[in-house]
């Protein structure tokens, strides 16, 4: 489908704030990620110095209260998970490369691409000025469970705070609807010619299904948010039941269901977490091969177990609440649904190892960190079986075995494809290549750093350490956990510490970096093919595709022999 | 080590298989010393389900483990290998993939299966015909437990109409019902061993979770709900309870204590109640 293109190109360079380029959108959603994951890991370090010094005095913050920790913990969950796990490997790099790897010249609907960076860039400031209002932010973790929720005075941060929570998170809700619908469309009708859905890269599938996530998601979250402020503004009672006395006062609401909430969210929720993850999946898959100089193995299991993901990561959402009072009848139905997921996921790391096997590596810090997103999945993801079980839920749901394994395969494996993608792209976009030294340094602490801070939280959780807890003042079994704790913020610190590494580079590089070429990893992909950064995208030069994307390590190409071990995806189809 | 392709300048890469193969090992290493040494584990398990749920943890932490070794030390050592002519061209290969597939899903649906038998011993059975009834009730950020007294049988409650708690009924026991005359309310769960407990669990204000290591037992009380669940300790001795839902600023010392006396104890302890009058 051919479009007007110089049109939008000239708006582009005419207006770059205010940009509908998809370029200019999917910095900003960078840049806004940035910012968000810098807030988030302040606010985590906070989080561990307060457990571990409760009375230490925080300069410009003062002490610490419990209060503030809770605050601090649900702003950190809402941001990383959001801002940060949702926005950049989506919203971020999706609509910076979707277009060029697909051979389009823009992204269908521009417009409303520009408008979905606006509203959630204004969701993230009506999150973050919950922080400054009377009472603070809200405390109730970002799940937000009714009844805690949906009463202002169940504690400090639960009157205004909580309503901007949910004000932001509706907001977002509505932009990442927006930008699904966008990239669900460039997918289906814009791909360039000769561009068959079996030719595109895996990212572009990752990004096109996690796009049909966030749409049916983000849905029913949207309809949450909204049921919750009617629920707190006005009278009614979706989630609140009746006879409830709150800080000693009778509350005026009958009919509710808690349990209601935590279905709608959990619908959400789950799906949430392979939206967060699954981009960054693919971005795994892409860079294995591409610095493995071997085509993808098992492309066709890849692209079948990314949709296996995706429809049965609707059907899993129960298993958040195995203890929630729920029937538990239905906890057969959603440990064997949850048991089937993990089965497209180990063919996706059969398939990393496969693509791995035999391959001519390039040691690239971008390879590092997808080495290091493969290592972490396997990790985090292996406790995914055992928590799928009801009967050791008992026992270890909300506890810090939880907390251990969903940070090490969302936030760590997450944060790890996005660093890899950053140090990959980050030539393409800037025109300039990272430093390697000090990527490699960066990468270094943070394995070990992400490894030494959350393998042991799995002890903690299993000596029956209850997550959310602020102090460890409370029960003595857990006071008794204090020097695990000690070694875990002491990691935190130094991984922490170790980010600034990336920044230098990042800020460094952009200005300083060595000029990277049209194409300095030897990629097949379209995007390559634009000069760094791209200027004008394709323009009228729209390419038409003959190969698959991972043409790598051939000596012959078409019974000719090959002057390079890849070839791109528009070369001619006979030589 | 550090290597520039003429061409493309800003390729560089060294090569770390060595070190990331290390790495890996370590990392390994390491892990499977702290889960095998575990210098913090489960508190000792003294209900009638520990046995089942800790034979089903160490089976699970003994297959997944496993699998944790193999794909650590398969990654390190792919990275390890010499590069290869032969599988350089390789696209994938259907038997190898779905014999992985197959075999993978026998394990974990094997497993699925023992972890569904044993949900349902634990949770699908009635409780037994001499089960002591006890009403636990979660508020901001004090435990509430209730034995109906010597009618067997718990008074009406209306927190909205009655709750005081400065006048020692802080669960809103309706005065003019006969049936709640005896009740005795405790902030301690006292409990006779080798006896079933069926817990009536509720909640006042916002949701909490009854958290007792010691008996490998969680139930979240609910607003609004009333959820019967069972376990039976067998051990005499004094546990500690948490509450794992958070409930508020005051959600890490929400903490309440569990003793299991002998069945004398117990009626001593009961009648002892009485007679201080309730």
């Amino acid at each position: 489908m051919q479009r007007p293109t110089p049109i939008t190109t000239e708006i582009a360079s005419r207006r770059r704030l205010f940009s509908t380029d998809h370029k200019v959108v999917g910095l900003q959603y960078f840049f806004l990620s940035l910012a968000a994951v810098l807030v988030g890991m302040m606010l985590s370090l906070l989080m561990r110095i307060h457990i571990i010094w409760p009375k230490a005095t925080i300069p410009l913050l003062g002490e610490i209260k419990p209060e503030n920790y809770l605050a601090y913990l649900t702003m950190h969950g809402t941001l990383m998970i959001f801002f940060v796990l949702s926005t950049a490997p989506q919203n971020g790099f999706g609509n910076y490369f979707l277009p060029l790897q697909l051979g389009a010249s823009e992204m269908a609907f521009p417009r409303l691409n520009m408008a979905g960076f606006w509203i959630t860039l204004l969701s993230f400031l009506v999150l973050l000025a919950a922080f400054f209002v009377p009472g603070g932010a809200s405390l109730a973790g970002w799940t937000q469970y009714s009844p805690l929720s949906a009463i202002a005075s169940a504690g400090p941060g639960q009157g205004l705070g909580t309503d901007l929570w949910l004000l932001s998170i509706a907001l977002f809700c509505l932009a990442s609807i927006l930008s699904a619908i966008n990239f669900i469309t460039t997918t289906l009708k814009l791909r360039g010619r000769g561009m068959t859905l079996m030719r595109m890269p895996l990212t572009c599938w990752t990004w096109f299904v996690t796009a049909i996530l966030t749409l049916l998601a983000f849905s029913v979250l949207l309809s949450a948010a909204i049921m919750l402020l009617l629920d707190r503004n006005a009278g009614t009672s979706f989630f609140v039941p009746s006879g409830l006395v709150v800080s000693g006062s009778p509350v005026e609401h009958a009919g509710g269901s808690p349990l209601l909430w935590q279905h709608l969210f959990w619908f959400f929720g789950h799906p949430e977490v392979y939206i967060a993850i699954l981009p960054g999946m693919g971005m795994t898959s892409h860079l294995l091969s591409v610095f493995s100089r071997k085509p993808v193995f098992g492309y066709k299991a890849m692209v079948g177990a990314t949709i296996a993901i995706g429809v049965l990561g609707f059907s899993v959402w129960g298993h958040h609440m195995f203890v929630s009072g729920m029937n538990p009848y239905a906890g057969f139905a959603f440990s064997t649904l949850t048991t089937a997921i993990a089965v497209p996921s180990a063919i996706k790391t059969f398939n990393w190892l496969g693509t791995l096997w035999g391959g001519h590596f390039r040691f690239t810090v971008p390879f590092l960190f997808s080495i290091g997103f493969v290592s972490l999945f396997i990790s985090g993801g292996l406790t995914g079986p055992m928590l799928a079980q009801p009967a050791l839920d008992i026992y270890l749901h909300d506890t810090y075995f939880v907390v251990a394994h969903f940070h090490l395969i969302m936030a760590m494996a997450g944060v790890f494809a996005i660093f890899a993608a950053t140090y990959f792209w980050f030539p393409k976009m800037f025109g300039r290549a990272m430093n390697h030294r000090l990527g490699v340094l960066h990468f270094w602490f943070t394995l070990l750093g992400a490894y030494s801070t959350f393998m042991p939280m799995h002890l903690l959780g299993i000596a029956g350490n209850p997550r959310r807890y602020s102090e460890l003042t409370g029960a003595q079994y857990v006071a008794a956990l204090a020097p695990l704790h000690k070694f875990i913020t002491l990691a935190a610190i130094i991984t922490i510490g170790a980010q600034f590494l990336f920044l230098a580079n990042f800020f460094w590089s952009m200005f300083k970096g060595a000029p990277a070429g049209e194409n300095p990893w030897q990629c097949t992909t379209l995007e390559w093919r634009l000069s760094s950064p791209p200027q004008h995208g394709f323009g009228n030069n729209l390419p038409v595709v003959h190969h698959g994307p991972y043409e790598y390590g051939s000596a012959e190409w078409n019974g000719t022999a090959a002057q390079e071990d890849f070839l791109m995806q528009d070369a001619p189809a006979n030589p | 080590m550090i290597n520039r392709s003429p061409d493309h300048p800003t390729i560089r890469s060294s090569d770390s298989s060595l070190l990331i193969f290390l790495s890996l090992l370590l990392i390994t290493i390491v892990t499977v010393y702290l889960f095998a040494v575990h210098p913090w584990w489960f508190p000792a398990g003294v209900s009638s389900s520990s046995a089942g749920i800790d034979h089903q943890f160490v089976a699970a932490l003994r297959v997944l483990g496993a699998l944790f070794i193999a794909g650590q030390f398969l990654l390190g050592l792919v990275l390890l290998r010499s590069p290869s002519r032969k599988n350089r061209s390789s696209r994938g290969s259907w038997p190898l993939e779905i014999t992985w597939t197959v075999l993978i899903a026998c394990i974990f649906f094997w497993f699925n299966l023992a972890g569904n038998r044993l949900w349902s011993e634990i949770k699908l059975h009635l409780p037994e015909e001499d089960a002591l009834q006890v009403e636990v009730t979660g508020t901001q950020f004090q435990w509430y437990f209730r034995y109906p007294g010597n009618d067997g049988k718990f008074g009406h409650t209306n927190p909205q109409r009655f709750a005081r708690p400065e006048e020692g009924n802080p669960l809103g026991i309706d005065p003019d019902d006969p049936d709640g005359k005896d009740d005795i309310v405790s902030t301690s769960l006292v409990l006779p061993a080798g006896q079933d407990v069926d817990l009536i669990l509720r909640a006042n204000d916002v949701i909490h979770g009854l958290f007792i290591p010691a008996m490998r037992f969680k139930q979240d009380t609910v607003p609004g709900m009333t959820t019967h669940a069972h376990f039976k300790p067998l051990q005499a001795g004094s546990y500690e309870i948490a509450c794992s839902q958070l409930c508020g600023l005051g959600h890490y010392r929400m903490r309440a204590l569990i003793q299991v006396l002998t069945t004398i104890e117990f009626k001593q302890w009961l009648n002892s109640r009485h007679a201080s009058g309730s």
